[in-house]
């Protein structure tokens, strides 16, 4: 008698979380036609000189253009790869030290106020000396983008490793894992869910920083484009990289939830 | 862990504890206690809570060592935890290959997997993790990995208590079940006296912290035993007199 009910409460509430599939499509949608009908209207009346608000028509021709031109691919493609690299890096980097850090005391003593201190500096205080020591191109770039994640990096990865609960060691202990063993078959495991997390919030970090850098560092790069429409007068050309830039940095970040559905992290989403 | 080639026989798998002490702090929790686990016996403990069962098994594990006397253990030891003993990011099958990392030959080891899954009744969940099991099935898979290989002696802290009063039953004919096919020595701590009186060949009952044995009481009957046998019922009238919660003697209370 109790079964059915507990279940068809159970569906309930599963529906009522996660609403109708055609809803679910259907409500953004909405809501971006209305901001893009909006910004129609408001060109359409000339509340603004069409030099300060493009019409969305303006927008559609430059990007058109810039397609043609192949300007924007080529920047798309040096954002990415910048992108990539640094964070890459800060990854490989960050990781580790934030494992060894969460396991040696000392060291997580001495060294968390100073990494507290790197995080808390914007990352764009560095570009005088991003341009002086790498000058113009990839180099100063990348390097802003390393420590733009680096730090939130290693300090997410070592909080992580502090919450793992001590009967994993526990268990780690009977059956004789011992240093790297340990490190790679226990530790790293456990805090892979809080990891991945930490991974798609200094990827928002590094896709922000990217465009603030690429304004002063580089020769090309999707900042690099807004800051040269900017010059020109363009600003329909900056919406336009505006709009890829938003959509680009929403399309990565799909891709980086991929890695939660991974079966073996499952578990640190599901509680 | 073994002792070596010249292992002697009688003291293979043996536990002992003589004279230890321990205490946290200004908190004394074991005071001069002795106790002597025979290779294949199942010892339960039951005490009131805080007395140092816990500690107990954690001095046997060699999880903590005491501040006096001496611990003779043998063999190899392992623990199976009240819950959450499982690495959740591994699967069944890879939770209890775990038990057989010494095991270096690989087709020996999938062929000893395929056996304990058997063992356990969980053929068909070798892939599903452990946030997908229910408790009973979780509890099942421990006890897989810990009788997987060459363990010696299982050290079990109330590993059935967070389960459903039906599963407890279930796991306890289980547990039995698994020490006939491969039998081990045994201490087991628990809260349930029914538990103590169907498993134990011995049960130990302490006293309040500073925990000593205050009661030894010998189970001779056959196992598999049913909660209605005469020996069960014999012995849980036993142990309840014991911890002073029979209603005959409710009148010393
Ligand atoms: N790590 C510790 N630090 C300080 N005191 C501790 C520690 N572990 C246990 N104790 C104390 O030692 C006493 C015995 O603890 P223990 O866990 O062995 O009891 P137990 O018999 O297992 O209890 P329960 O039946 O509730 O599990 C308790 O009073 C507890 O407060
Ligand atoms: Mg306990």
């Amino acid at each position: 008698m109790i079964k059915p009910k507990t279940s068809e409460s159970q569906l309930a509430s599963v529906a009522m979380r996660k609403g109708s599939a055609t809803l679910r499509f259907l409500l953004p949608v909405i809501v971006i036609l209305c901001v893009l009908l909006l910004w129609f209207f408001i060109s359409y009346i000339n509340l603004f000189p069409a030099y300060a608000l493009p019409s969305p028509v303006a927008v559609l021709k430059s990007f058109k253009e810039e397609m043609l031109a192949g300007r924007l691919v080529n920047d798309i493609i040096a954002s990415l790869w910048r992108v990539a690299v640094g964070f890459v890096i800060a990854a490989t980097f960050g990781i580790p030290v934030g494992l060894w850090l969460g396991q040696h005391l000392y060291a997580k003593q001495a060294f968390v106020p100073m990494l507290n201190f790197f995080r808390f500096l914007s990352p764009l205080a560095w570009i005088p000396f991003a341009i002086l020591w790498f000058h113009i191109g990839d180099k100063p770039a990348i390097f802003l983008l390393f420590m733009a994640t680096f730090f939130p990096l290693a300090l997410a990865t070592m909080s992580a490793v502090a919450t793992i609960p001590s009967i994993y060691f526990r268990v780690a202990k009977d059956y004789n894992y011992k240093g790297i063993e340990l490190l790679t078959k226990v530790t790293f495991p456990a805090v892979l869910p809080q990891v991945i997390t930490a991974l798609r919030v200094s990827y928002g970090i590094a896709w922000v920083v990217i465009v603030a850098a690429e304004m002063v560092g580089c020769q090309d790069g999707l900042g690099y484009g807004i800051w040269e429409a900017r010059n020109g007068l363009r600003l329909d050309s900056a919406v336009c990289y505006m709009i890829v830039i938003g959509v680009l940095g929403m399309g990565i970040d799909r891709l980086l939830a991929q890695l939660t559905k991974l079966p073996n992290v499952r578990w640190g989403y599901e509680r | 862990m073994y002792a070596g080639v010249m292992k002697d026989k009688s003291s293979v798998n043996r536990l002992v504890l003589e004279n230890v002490s321990h205490s946290y702090g200004a908190v004394a929790v074991l005071n001069h206690l002795s106790l002597v686990v025979n290779p294949g016996e199942i010892v339960v403990l039951v005490g009131p809570s805080g007395c140092g069962k816990t500690t107990i098994l954690n001095l046997l594990s060699g999880h903590i060592e005491p501040m006096s006397g001496s611990i003779q253990r043998e063999g190899v030891i392992r623990t199976v935890y009240q819950h959450d003993g499982l690495f959740p990011w591994l699967t069944v099958l890879e939770n209890i290959s775990i038990g057989l990392r010494s095991l270096k030959d690989a087709t020996q080891r999938e062929k000893e997997l395929r056996e304990l899954l058997e063992l356990i009744h969980l053929e068909g969940f070798e892939h599903h993790y452990p946030h997908q099991l229910s408790g009973g099935m979780k509890q099942r898979v421990e006890l897989a990995r810990v009788l997987a290989g060459d363990s010696d002696i299982l050290l079990m802290d109330e590993p059935f208590s967070a389960l459903d009063y039906q599963t407890r039953l279930r796991m306890r004919h289980e547990l039995v079940r698994l020490l006939k096919e491969r039998p081990r020595t045994v201490v087991f701590v628990t809260h349930d006296i029914e538990e103590a009186a169907q498993l134990a060949d011995r049960v130990l009952v302490l006293s309040n912290r500073p925990a000593t044995i205050s009661h030894e009481l010998q189970i001779n009957a056959q196992r598999p035993r049913d909660l209605t046998d005469n020996a069960v019922i014999e012995a849980m009238t036993a142990i309840l007199k014991e911890l002073g919660l029979q209603t005959s003697d409710r009148n010393d209370v």
